[in-house]
């Protein structure tokens, strides 16, 4: 989130895409239920299907999955063709006077520098016009054919009203009067917060669905300010805090990118990592500092060993030659490339798309580890219903490792506040800790190639251990490790400010610094409510004595944005920070805390990006600088925007590029459209073992929209049979009014709902007799992702639906 | 569904207040649940227990528990009642049916107790010591590291990359080991990373 969860109680509209906060984040849907009770503020839930979040909006917009660029693309439409945008906020806090270059387009479906045979884009013209100091030429009249602005509006113009229809679903007079809501936010003294969840990343296009929204949020002047903001909701207890320490293949903590082959040194890599300033009133600090954070993470890694001679051990940091993301790992495997997965608290399983093409992958691993508290589907995949494991070759550990209840460490919330959190039990039976399992197998390891030698040892060897026990590290000195400390005085460090790239200070994640001053770990800090009027001075609900946010403690990002080119708040209302003549007040300032906005130089208000203002068009996405709508890969029709360029045409297709057999169905043999979702009462997987809830949600179900079921006689009750090309399930029919029919490019599509959390381990599994052989709801996806994060398309794919 | 156990009117209760809403749904009066839960926790739950903090293992919103302990004459340490925390700016105490029932995630029958191995082709597992394991996987680890470690890819490039094993998992960790495991897997080479955020 930019924002963060009590924040939502401020704005005066929200949008809901791809979400259902009141069923799946139903406490954090508090607030929005405060700002409309409270502030009068309107909710429009945009889902295929009608759900309790709908229940209470002002409007419920039944849209077809995946389908969100369009929808957000005719309200981006509607505020440039009527001029309803907050001209200022455009003008000054947003790239729209950048002058793109020559020679950029956009043509039946494909931005410039498409390659077929590749499947990629060549970038190379999405970019700025520079000058003769290499800076971006700019029009501030916005008038420019080439400005971002221009070229923005004639994108969009594509997206009327009777388009987003056939599109979305969404009929036109319905579609209207969200546009006219919209529309009347764009004025200073209003803002508009978007709330999405995994309803807009699971698509071949997810990452253009969330820049669509960011997109629209900047012509409204909504990012930066408390109320607004572009919100992912986050489903997982620490989901945040271990992105941000990078438990993920393209990154290092902090969001730095991992090394590429061919970079030699810290700052071949920096060249080629950090953005550049575009313009001469960008701070470009991240850009600026990238070299310190690394420099003085390597440092923090392989301590000693990391020097100025040797490039602070540069070569230590491996450099993938490829997309190494979920869907890669078992692609791998499947290819007899990967030997050995190691799974702490997550089941491949269940939770990866086209769990069948899974099911063989982890058939071909040598060796698989499990790290969890519970029996998972990973650990018992190997005799699954219908499994011989006598053919299963792969060898398997089941560890058993700690609850999050029986250990301290903190939790970092979807809105950044990082909790820390007490150790209230000790582990139960024979339970370890996850982290002194890794460290034990690391020091095992170690060990072999100390005795043993073996491949370039030196990065086990030199990894720093400064730990009291080093085989049982304690969360908080690692927590200390992570803030970083000045090795020159041996003080800890209280701002990523003053980090340096002469290797004399650490960090293991520079966002995170500050976090663990000597003073102590602010991540304990509890002044919450029991005292409002001490603990919340704004009354904006920043409570800055509750735990710590990142970065800095700012609870709002980039709130220089928030108020005006004076330092004035747009709203005075709701105030971000404010220029008080001397400092700014309010937030943490996402700026210099006494720069004069008046400065000539002052520097431009989005300060971690190179051109210092809001991306309306970036060169940062792989598959256009603008949002497109594509259909999804298996679609019941074909683009009414271009027909030849249905799809993405930058989706990496595995199991075509593996050589593998076609996995992907047709509307011939699978007429409708099915999207995956969550339940109130159960987490992905592990709560099949929690009684309670097994109670209240006992059993699998598709369901299926009332008039479908009709002409097929299927009644709530019935069992059925779900089917794409990839596999099936076998489950009871829920028949509701709740999902229904949409008219799309001219035609009645149908779209069934199937909750994803039952599998063959678990409390139910137990009481079936065939032990939840087809329940799996990853059975039925397709092995396909996002063409920038390859996030899965789990939310829509093409099925049949017979009556068993 | 026959695994299920009944669970009585009492067994609810348990949950305490924040296990209102559950009982709520049941049909019993919000308000009468309130009040009793309230009662048997001031009497009977919690009187002289350990109050420590915690945040809900579950979705990404943060809410902060209340976690009450007592130490039984044996020296274990006994989990009586999780419930929202007060004092929190994101919760101001409300637990949905899962952070209410989350007592029963800490503690279960259905835990794995003690580590288990399962040899290729075997029909089940064995229980096994943490030492076996632990020692069995570092070997696996340094074998599948030897045997397809990459120190300069085809273009010359020195890339000090282990290909052939993956690690992925760690949305319910601590931060703190989150970082760990990502300083030890990129340690070790590996570049096949993940965690919950794509899937």
């Amino acid at each position: 989130m930019t924002n963060h969860w009590r924040d939502i109680k401020n704005t005066d509209l929200i949008l809901i895409n791809g979400a259902n906060p009141a069923e799946a984040h139903p406490v954090g849907f508090q607030w929005f239920m405060r700002a409309k009770l409270d502030r009068g503020a309107k909710i429009i839930h945009a889902d295929p299907r009608f759900t309790r979040t709908s229940a209470v909006a002002d409007m419920y917009l039944r849209i077809r999955t995946g389908t969100d660029v369009a929808y957000f693309g005719g309200l981006i439409n509607h505020l440039l063709q009527n001029n309803l945008y907050q001209a200022d906020y455009v003008r000054n806090y947003t790239n729209a006077s950048f002058i793109v270059k020559d020679g950029y387009g956009f043509t039946d479906g494909l931005f410039s520098g498409y390659s077929a045979p590749k499947r990629t884009y060549d970038i190379s013209s999405w970019s700025y016009e520079t000058g003769p100091s290499g800076f971006a030429n700019r029009d501030m009249t916005l008038q420019h054919e080439r400005s971002v602005f221009q070229l923005m509006k004639a994108h969009y113009s594509r997206y009327t009203p009777d388009v987003v229809s056939s599109i979305t679903g969404i009929p036109v007079d319905e579609f209207n009067k969200v546009a006219d809501l919209v529309g009347q936010m764009g004025k200073p003294d209003k803002v508009m917060t978007i709330v999405y969840a995994v309803g807009l990343t699971h698509h071949t296009t997810g990452g253009q669905l969330i820049r669509s929204g960011a997109v629209l949020q900047l012509l409204l002047g909504s990012i930066g300010r408390p109320g607004g903001g572009m919100n992912a909701e986050r489903g997982h207890a620490n989901i945040q805090g271990n992105t941000d320490h990078a438990i993920s293949w393209e990154l290092l903590p902090g969001y730095m990118r991992i090394p590429a082959p061919g970079q030699k040194t810290v700052d071949d890599y920096v060249a080629q990592s950090a953005s550049k300033k575009s313009d001469p009133n960008s701070w470009n600090f991240f850009g600026t500092n990238y070299r310190k954070f690394m420099v003085s993470l390597l440092k923090g890694w392989y301590g000693s060993a990391a020097t100025k001679a040797n490039e602070f051990a540069f070569d230590y940091v491996p450099k993938p030659g490829q997309n190494s993301s979920w869907m890669s790992i078992y692609d791998q495997a499947l290819k007899n490339k990967m030997e050995g997965v190691i799974l702490s608290g997550m089941t491949a399983a269940s939770i990866g798309p086209d769990a069948n093409q899974v099911q063989q992958a982890l058939t071909n691993l040598k060796w698989l580890v499990i790290m969890d508290p519970l029996p998972t589907t990973s650990s018992e995949f190997w005799h699954a219903p219908g499994v011989d494991p006598t053919q299963v070759k792969t060898e398997v550990f089941m560890l058993p490792a700690t609850h999050w209840i029986e250990k301290d460490g903190s939790f970092t919330n979807s809105g950044r506040w990082a909790q820390w959190k007490d150790q209230v039990i000790p582990p139960q039976g024979q339970a370890r800790h996850d982290h002194w399992i890794l460290s034990d197998i690391f020091n095992r390891v170690k060990a072999m190639y100390q005795q043993q030698g073996g491949k370039f040892p030196d990065p086990i060897m030199a990894l720093t251990f400064d730990y009291k026990d080093p085989l049982k590290p304690e969360l908080d000195e690692i927590a200390k490790e992570i803030n970083g400390k000045d090795l020159s005085t041996g003080k800890q460090m209280t701002s990523f400010a003053n980090l340096k790239d002469d290797g004399t200070t650490t960090a293991g994640d520079w966002i995170y610094t500050g976090s663990y001053p000597d003073t102590g770990n602010l991540m304990k800090r509890r002044d919450g409510i029991q005292d409002p009027k001490t603990n919340d001075p704004t009354g904006m609900g920043f409570y800055p004595g509750w735990a710590w946010s990142w970065p800095l403690n700012r609870r709002v990002l980039y709130n220089r944005a928030s108020a005006d080119l004076d330092g004035k708040p747009w709203d005075p209302t709701r105030p971000g920070i404010t220029w008080n003549g001397t400092k700014w007040v309010g937030d943490v300032p996402d700026y210099p805390a006494t720069m004069d906005p008046h400065d000539p130089k002052a520097w431009l208000p989005f300060i971690m990006n190179g051109e210092g203002v809001g991306r309306l068009f970036s060169s940062g996405m792989t598959d256009g600088p603008f949002p497109e709508h594509y259909e999804p890969v298996e679609s019941p029709v074909a683009n009414p925007l271009h027909a030849s360029v249905s799809a993405s045409p930058v989706a990496f297709l595995y199991d075509q590029a593996a050589g593998r057999q076609n996995r992907f169905g047709t509307v011939a043999d699978f007429p409708y459209i099915a999207t995956s979702y969550r339940l109130t009462e159960h987490e992905h997987y592990v709560t099949q073992h929690v009684p309670h809830l097994v109670q209240l949600q006992p059993e699998p179900f598709v369901e299926i929209p009332w008039e479908l079921a009709q002409t097929k006689g299927i009644h709530t009750g019935d069992k059925v049979r779900v089917s794409s090309k990839r596999g099936k399930v076998e489950v009871l029919a829920l028949v509701t009014k709740r999902l229904g029919s949409s008219m799309v490019a001219g035609q009645k599509v149908f779209q069934i709902g199937i909750p994803i959390h039952w599998g063959y381990v678990g409390i139910p599994a137990d009481g079936d007799p065939n032990h939840g052989r087809y329940w799996l709801a990853n059975a039925l996806t397709p092995f396909v992702g996002d063409a920038n994060s390859r996030t899965p398309e789990f939310k829509a794919f093409l099925v049949n639906l017979e009556k068993i | 569904m026959a695994a299920i156990p009944t669970v009585t009117r009492r067994d609810f209760l348990k949950v305490g207040v924040a296990g209102a809403g559950a009982l709520a749904a049941t049909g019993l009066g919000f308000d009468v649940a309130v009040a009793e839960s309230t009662k048997v926790k001031q009497n009977l739950r919690i009187a002289g227990a350990k109050e420590s903090h915690s945040v809900c293992p579950y979705c990404a919103v943060g809410c902060s528990l209340v976690a009450y302990t007592r130490q039984n004459s044996d020296g274990t340490v006994q989990l009586l009642q999780i419930e929202g925390d007060p004092d929190s700016p994101v919760n101001e105490g409300r637990l949905c049916p899962k952070g209410a029932t989350a007592m029963q995630l800490a503690t279960s029958p259905r835990r794995v107790e003690s580590p288990q191995y399962r040899a290729p082709g075997a029909r089940s597992w064995k229980n096994v010591s943490w030492d076996f394991v632990l020692n069995k996987i570092a070997q696996n680890v340094k074998a599948s590291r030897d045997a397809t470690f990459v120190a300069t890819d085809a273009s010359g490039n020195t890339v000090n990359r282990t290909e052939g094993i993956a690690f992925a998992g760690g949305a319910a960790f601590s931060s703190e080991e989150g970082y760990f495991a990502t300083k030890l897997m990129r340690g070790l080479g590996l570049v096949y990373l993940e965690q919950q955020a794509r899937v």
